[in-house]
């Protein structure tokens, strides 16, 4: 459909949250809590911080959890009853998410909805509406300019605000599901300001030129850069959890006696174990072949198969990292290699 | 197969347990659900997740042809958690199955050809399956050759299976052991497969080689293929690699851009060729 | 800083060692861990008041330890974590050359091992003030008290490994949480499984933790995983008046018996 744009004051955003909780939603915005912001159950707008450039944590946990129970069972003597989990899953309204966040569930999309469908992704997804907020700035780890995206960018949003200096905003209505939130609520939004949003927004240098890095690091695979690039890398998933689109899940059973139940739960590509086989094996030893397939699965991997680049330039994994790996410091070198 | 949640297996009941080899046993398996029985289909090639329940999932493949119907079989080593688990298992337990994963052989591109079939040790249960399927459709292929190898007796797989092969006429079967793996009354090669490979001297007119086995054996196998004139595209095999979803979701079997789970485990040595060396 | 630079450079020209394990500058202020391997790159080494990052953690990282011989920049706390691996036979003296770095900033030789324990005889390494802080509050709660904040903390943890993968301790090319033959501990990040990974990596530190805090500084979602390892510290030094990471031939505390070890904590 076609974008239409409206306005929405800052007391009728307080009203919209509070509308949205008593009508039973689980509003889920940007809060501060110690140092850092992250999203969290929303009641008031007093709660929502705009304090920040991201979040520590990306929000891709309303459609993709830590961890999700797949199924449960009982196991007796002569037989394994299964049941599938009750999904009562919440209508959710996300307020706040950045633009490159709202972009990061077309990747999970692409690979939970890649030949065989995830459902338990894509209910969770269904019932999420995404009330973005553009960028009035930035920092030295942000690169979504780079990575095709934009700090005003509507893509993945069902409505995205931009804020107006401190005061009120430019609402703009995206999608069909944002329409349909727009519609139950039409009375606290006012009509097109006809302000220009891109006076509000900040602008982003791009680093490097993504199609032609994507073609550059796929001819790559044995070059020695991905040992110089990781040489400072300690192995954790702080980069892959915090990322919003990183996908990668373990899949485990948990059981008491005879009751269990399966999860799924995050994983990363960067641990040792991900890739060990029962005899020893591993084909991926050492970390620099573990960042090389960091870096490739977004740059390459995706790119091919999905037609997406893996990456939202966040800056989320720069900024988690204990050890300071820069990922569009790594892209850029990857470009002049 | 509950509602649309891909993670949730068949159920399973182990109708037959077959101890194959030391630590190697071999369950068939039927659907406890007899309608889904009825509606699941398989080809030569595809693989499962096999779930021990309350310890977790193994990745095999089917064992056993799909002409044979209204059961599956999977053959493993006890190795880890979940195989020591499985192992634990008894006929009338039940096991979970998710599946059929993969790609598949070919074999409709096989007919009018002659086959042959390279494997060694606990490898041979991938084969097993394209092997029974090409000889219960036996007359739609010229000569089929199994050439087949272990560390030492004990360690052969199938044993039964080899048998009836042996017994066969229009079966070539070659079985062999590593040097030193013979008991005295051993009738067979001695030999490691490549070198009873060469020993045969194989013909690549007109011929299709599927090969599985242990990494060291497929290095030392595909030159001598190569020796006899066969072509990267007349050579297949398939690869294993660490899984966990089986359908190109959770990110770890992949080697380079390519999901061994989706578009594997079934490989020409051309493909095999062009992966990047991380397996 | 000058010194550090001008021994590295040397060191590199002359081929004594391989890599130099030190710190340059970051993003946008940072401080990042940097790998000299040329003479020429040793410019880029730095040092100041940024640069807490415990680097000891590289020595043993497969791909920097089968480099050869290393340099590394060493602040007290990299020094006592030397000693401590070296202790667990993880390290040997030849491998691995100090450069010392004193908390102002000043080169210290270190000819090795020995001299390293007895410049470590001068330095002060109590746990910090802050953090002591938190720890006697702690110790003033109720049992409940306790286990409910730690709870909460250790509730967003989302099980990254951040603290393991930064402690030159956690060495462990199989990690206890990766043995899942029994699968001790859930690897999903609920609860309970994330409080027991916490509380089982602090007593595996007990004794050998030298409080360096890179565990809390590490963490993504800022969680003070450090103050468990801390109060392993206290209790160490107090139950077994061991200090970890003070000699390269201390005995491992929780694997040796000594005759005289206090028993008033059996009841």
């Amino acid at each position: 459909m076609e974008t239409e744009k409206r306005s929405l004051s800052k007391a009728s955003l307080a009203t919209l949250i509070e509308q949205l909780n008593g009508n039973g939603a689980v509003v889920i915005g940007p809060q501060k809590k110690d140092n850092l912001v992250v999203f969290e159950p929303l009641h008031t707008l007093a709660e929502m911080t705009d304090e920040y450039i991201a979040t520590t944590q990306s929000p891709k946990d309303v459609a993709f959890p830590k961890i999700e129970r797949l199924f449960n069972y009982h196991v007796t003597q002569f037989f394994v009853d299964q049941e599938a989990p009750v999904k009562n899953y919440p209508e959710v309204v996300l307020i706040g998410a950045r633009p490159c966040d709202a972009a990061g569930f077309d990747s999970l999309t692409a690979i939970f909805t890649w030949d065989t469908k995830d459902t338990l992704y894509m209910e969770r997804l269904a019932l999420t509406t995404l009330i973005g907020m553009s960028c009035s700035s930035h920092d030295a780890n942000c690169f979504c300019t780079s990575v095709n995206g934009h700090p005003g960018s509507t893509h993945g949003s069902d409505i995205l605000l931009t804020r107006m200096g401190k005061g009120d905003f430019i609402a703009e209505i995206v999608t069909e599901k944002g329409k349909a939130l727009y519609d139950k609520y039409a009375g606290l939004f006012g009509p097109d300001s006809g302000e220009d949003k891109t006076k509000y927004l900040t602008e982003v240098p791009v680093k490097f030129d993504v199609a032609e890095t994507v073609k550059k690091a796929t001819g790559m695979f044995e070059h020695p850069i991905w040992l110089e690039q990781s040489l400072r890398c300690i192995g954790c998933g702080a980069c892959a959890y915090v990322c919003p689109t990183c996908a990668c899940f373990d899949i485990q059973d948990e059981s008491a006696g005879s009751n269990g139940h399966r999860v799924r739960c995050w994983d990363s590509c960067g641990f040792g174990l991900f890739t060990l086989h029962t005899s020893g094996h591993n084909p991926r030893e050492v970390q620099s072949q573990r960042w090389r397939q960091r870096v490739l699965h977004k740059f390459s991997y995706m790119p091919d198969r999905l037609s997406l680049v893996g990456c939202v330039g966040c800056g989320r994994c720069s900024r988690a990292c204990p050890v300071d790996m820069n990922l569009s410091e790594h892209m850029v070198s990857i470009a002049e290699a | 197969m509950e509602n649309d949640n891909i993670y949730i297996p068949y159920q399973m009941k182990i109708e037959k347990v077959t101890v194959e080899a030391p630590f190697v046993k071999t369950f068939r398996l039927r659907f406890v659900n007899e309608e889904e029985g009825k509606q699941f289909s398989f080809k030569a090639g595809q693989f499962g997740e096999y779930t021990a329940f309350g310890e977790g999932e193994s990745t095999f493949c089917i064992a056993s042809s799909p002409t044979r119907e209204g059961y599956i079989e999977c053959t493993f080593r006890q190795a880890g958690r979940v195989t020591s688990a499985l192992a634990s298992l008894d006929v009338g337990d039940t096991v979970g199955f998710r599946g059929p994963y993969g790609n598949v052989f070919p074999i409709e591109e096989w007919y009018g050809k002659s086959l042959l079939f390279i494997a060694g040790g606990i490898a041979l249960p991938p084969m097993r399956c394209v092997i029974w399927n090409c000889l219960d459709l036996r007359d739609k292929f010229k000569d089929i050759t199994i050439l087949y190898g272990a560390k030492c007796e004990d360690d052969l797989v199938y044993k039964e299976e080899l048998e009836e092969w042996k017994n066969r006429p229009d079966v070539n079967l070659v079985v062999t052991v590593d040097p030193g793996g013979e008991s005295p009354a051993w009738t067979g090669e001695i030999g490691f497969v490549p070198t009873i490979l060469d020993k045969i001297a194989p013909k690549s007119e007109n011929t299709i080689a599927i090969v599985c086995g242990p990494p060291i054996m497929i290095k030392y196998t595909f030159p001598v293929l190569e020796k006899y004139g066969f072509g990267d595209t007349s050579v297949f095999t398939t690869l294993e690699n660490r899984m966990k979803c089986g359908f190109g979701k959770c990110g770890r079997c992949n080697i380079g851009k390519v999901f061994v789970c989706k578009d594997g485990p079934v490989f020409t040595l051309e493909q095999m060729k062009a992966l990047p060396q991380e397996f | 800083m000058d010194d550090i630079r001008k021994k590295a450079k040397e060191l590199l020209e002359s081929h004594a060692v391989d890599v130099v394990i030190g710190y340059g500058e970051g993003t946008a202020g940072k401080v990042r861990a940097i790998f000299p391997r040329k003479a020429e790159d040793a410019e880029k080494l730095i040092f100041d008041g940024r640069c807490e990052q415990n680097l000891a953690v590289y020595l043993l990282k497969h791909e920097i330890k089968h480099m050869g011989k290393k340099a590394i920049v060493a602040t007290t706390p990299v020094m006592r974590s030397i000693l401590q691996v070296a202790s667990e036979y993880q390290l040997t003296q030849d491998e691995v050359l100090v450069l010392g770095v004193s908390p102002e900033g000043k080169y210290v030789e270190i000819a090795d091992f020995a001299a390293m324990e007895a410049y470590l005889k001068t330095q002060d390494f109590g746990i910090p003030a802050k953090d002591k802080a938190i720890l006697d509050k702690l110790e003033g709660m109720t049992l409940e008290g306790r286990w409910d904040f730690w709870l909460e903390q250790l509730s967003p943890c989302f099980k990254c490994y951040a603290c393991r993968a930064s402690c030159p301790m956690c060495y462990c090319t199989r990690c206890f949480v990766e043995v899942n033959a029994p699968q001790w501990i859930p690897i999903a990040a609920n609860e309970l499984g994330n409080v027991e990974w916490h509380l089982l990596r602090a007593m595996h530190l007990a004794g050998r933790c030298i409080n360096c805090g890179e565990c809390g500084r590490a963490c993504p979602l800022e969680i003070p995983t450090h103050l468990l390892t801390f109060k392993g510290v206290e209790d160490v030094k107090e139950d077994f008046n061991v200090v970890a990471g003070t000699s390269a031939s201390m005995d491992s505390l929780l694997s040796s018996y000594k005759a005289d070890d206090k028993e008033t904590f059996i009841r």
